[in-house]
């Protein structure tokens, strides 16, 4: 089947499936280690920290205010770890796509199904971290209490697409897998910080009153915002805002994402 | 005849470096065909060009009948080929078995399929008791062997072979051109590029000799020898001779080159081109009794030699 773009679903599906293949041998060593991330957050962050925050945010408990935002996080980690430094090493030290594109395989095919992979392990661990907090609600905590937190899923599969297509940009772009550390140190550590997951921005006190402004400009921010909406709500149309926002950023990166692969591996 | 591959001006560069310069070449179906030339003759880009890893730089190049050139057709060609790289790009995460199975899917094999295609192709290679080791585990000229099981797993019209043995042991070698002529047996078209003279006249039916991004000759190997040298070779080494101080050597190396179709002299090594081996021998053993002597066919590395005036490993 073919997709726009010229992809080949049947190739991009079987690069997903070596993916899963590898991880079906190390999966104890590579998979596991990472879901226990956002549980540590929310346990030291949430109970810890909660502690000392006594009067809450908004009517929600510390807790329960900074779970919806660790969900987003989780998955925006678990697709980054998958499209830089495994794709890194991929492309550039096994030349495994340089055997690919000895066969039907297309570039287009193989950054699908990379693709694909990256937001498989995103969804893994954000569903992961959504059925622990599933958990903590049926224990009295108000984490999970709209209708509309079925929709979760579809929120990390976004989260989770925008940022496999983020990294693999930066992936496609460097020629040193040192780069990484400015990746991870400026950009995904910020963003972890100052998206509204810990404290919200809205404080007239903060950066002048425009922290927020600032903020919706970045990526989490929205990702954060769908996830509060969804699983706590009410919903209003800043959540519709920032749903587009999400999507016109993917549709932007999957026209860029092919073009720079082809640029980096065919000459 | 049918034809496999047609190239005609086929060029590429990059940058101001112009690797293949302007080449024409036409291989028929089901024969063993190979590109000699020293490292950075422009052998791999082409051969890259042909398996579609690049584009066609300028030209023309029609392979299984299939324009090249554009890109247009790169699924349709790749559908009908078969890659055997020169670097080892095996997938290390996975066993021998699951690299055959991956990549088959890659040509549209089902599963059972490539289950199926796995385990013939191991047999083929030799690596059926393998087929569960971690490539990492596995010697250069078994590696080579999956790279070869792998090349095959979408049942290739036309499999290209870059540097098949370069690296390996002469045994894995010789075990590898086993699997080649049994290829052949197939009735496969086989494009192999290699530095290895003896390799090209073991297993090519013709073949070209490239430098510096052209194409320096071309035709059968027997053909280019009797072509471009003589049959033989005499080697006399005149070392002894000249400490010695042998009366005449001077005159003895002009009388033998004359008995010569041509000759050449290293220091105290005179190489004579002959058709008439024996003879020349014989007498030089009269005019120089204390030099050795050695007579010996000639190969593609003298053809290649007197083509480019240099030896092919420098």
């Amino acid at each position: 089947m073919r997709l726009p773009g010229d992809i080949d679903l049947t190739t991009s599906v079987s690069v997903w499936r070596r993916n899963l293949t590898e991880y079906s041998h190390t999966w104890m060593t590579n998979v596991l280690p990472n879901f226990f991330d956002p549980v540590l957050y929310l346990l030291g962050m949430g109970l810890g920290l909660g502690m000392f925050v006594g009067r809450g945010v908004g009517g929600l408990t510390y807790i329960e205010f900074i779970a919806p935002g660790l969900m987003a996080a989780s998955a925006m980690q678990g697709a980054s770890f998958e499209s830089t430094y495994n794709v890194f090493v991929k492309m550039n030290f096994a030349k495994l796509y340089d055997a690919y594109l000895a066969t039907p395989a297309q570039i287009q095919d193989i950054a699908f199904g990379e693709l694909l992979w990256a937001v498989s392990r995103g969804l893994i661990y954000g569903c992961a971290f959504f059925a622990v907090l599933c958990g903590f609600t049926l224990f009295g905590h108000r984490v999970i209490v709209s209708p509309w937190a079925v929709l979760l899923p579809v929120a990390m599969a976004m989260t989770a697409t925008m940022f496999a297509l983020i990294g693999l940009t930066f992936t496609a772009s460097i020629r040193n897998i040192n780069y990484y550390g400015f990746y991870y140190t400026l950009w995904l550590t910020p963003l972890f910080l100052f998206s509204g997951i810990f404290f919200p921005l809205d404080n007239p006190q903060m950066a002048g009153g425009h922290a927020e402004t600032i903020a919706w400009f970045t990526p989490l921010f929205h990702c954060v915002r769908l996830m509060r909406g969804l699983a706590q709500g009410p919903l209003d149309w800043t959540h519709g805002l920032s749903a587009l926002w999400v999507l016109a950023v993917i549709a932007v990166l999957a026209w860029v994402v092919p073009r720079r692969m082809r640029k980096r591996m065919v000459h | 005849m049918d034809v496999a591959i047609k190239a005609t001006g086929l060029r590429k560069s990059y940058g101001d470096f112009v690797a293949v310069d302007g080449v024409d070449f036409e291989i028929p179906k089901g024969v063993c065909f190979g590109f000699l030339g020293p490292n950075g003759a422009g052998k791999t880009t082409t051969m890259r060009m042909i398996y579609r890893a690049s584009p066609v730089g300028g030209g023309s190049l029609v392979i299984l009948g299939e324009e090249a050139a554009g890109g247009r057709n790169d699924r349709k060609i790749k559908q009908k080929i078969g890659v055997v790289p020169q670097e080892d790009n095996l997938d290390q995460e996975l066993s021998v078995r699951e690299n055959l199975e991956v990549f088959a899917r890659f040509y549209g094999l089902d599963r059972k399929q490539a289950k199926a295609r796995a385990v013939e192709l191991l047999d083929f290679v030799r690596l059926s008791e393998r087929a569960d080791s971690k490539v990492l585990e596995l010697s250069g000229g078994m590696k080579r062997r999956v790279l070869i099981a792998r090349g095959l797993v979408g049942a290739p019209e036309l499999v290209v072979l870059d540097e098949p043995t370069t690296g390996l042991d002469p045994q894995a070698r010789i075990n590898l051109w086993d699997r080649m002529r049994d290829l052949k047996r197939k009735e496969a078209t086989l494009v192999l590029t290699t530095h290895y003279m003896d390799e090209a006249e073991q297993l090519c039916d013709s073949l070209v000799i490239m430098d510096k991004g052209k194409i320096v000759a071309k035709g059968r190997p027997r053909d280019l020898i009797r072509e471009h040298v003589s049959s033989h070779v005499v080697e006399i080494d005149m070392a002894t001779s000249a400490r010695n101080g042998s009366d005449g050597v001077e005159k003895a190396t002009s009388e033998l080159a004359r008995l010569a179709k041509r000759h050449e002299q290293h220091q105290d090594r005179l190489l004579l081109y002959v058709d008439n081996g024996e003879e020349v021998v014989t007498r030089a053993a009269q005019l120089l009794p204390d030099a050795e002597t050695l007579l010996r066919r000639s190969t593609l590395e003298d053809v290649f030699l007197r083509i480019t005036g240099r030896g092919l490993e420098e």
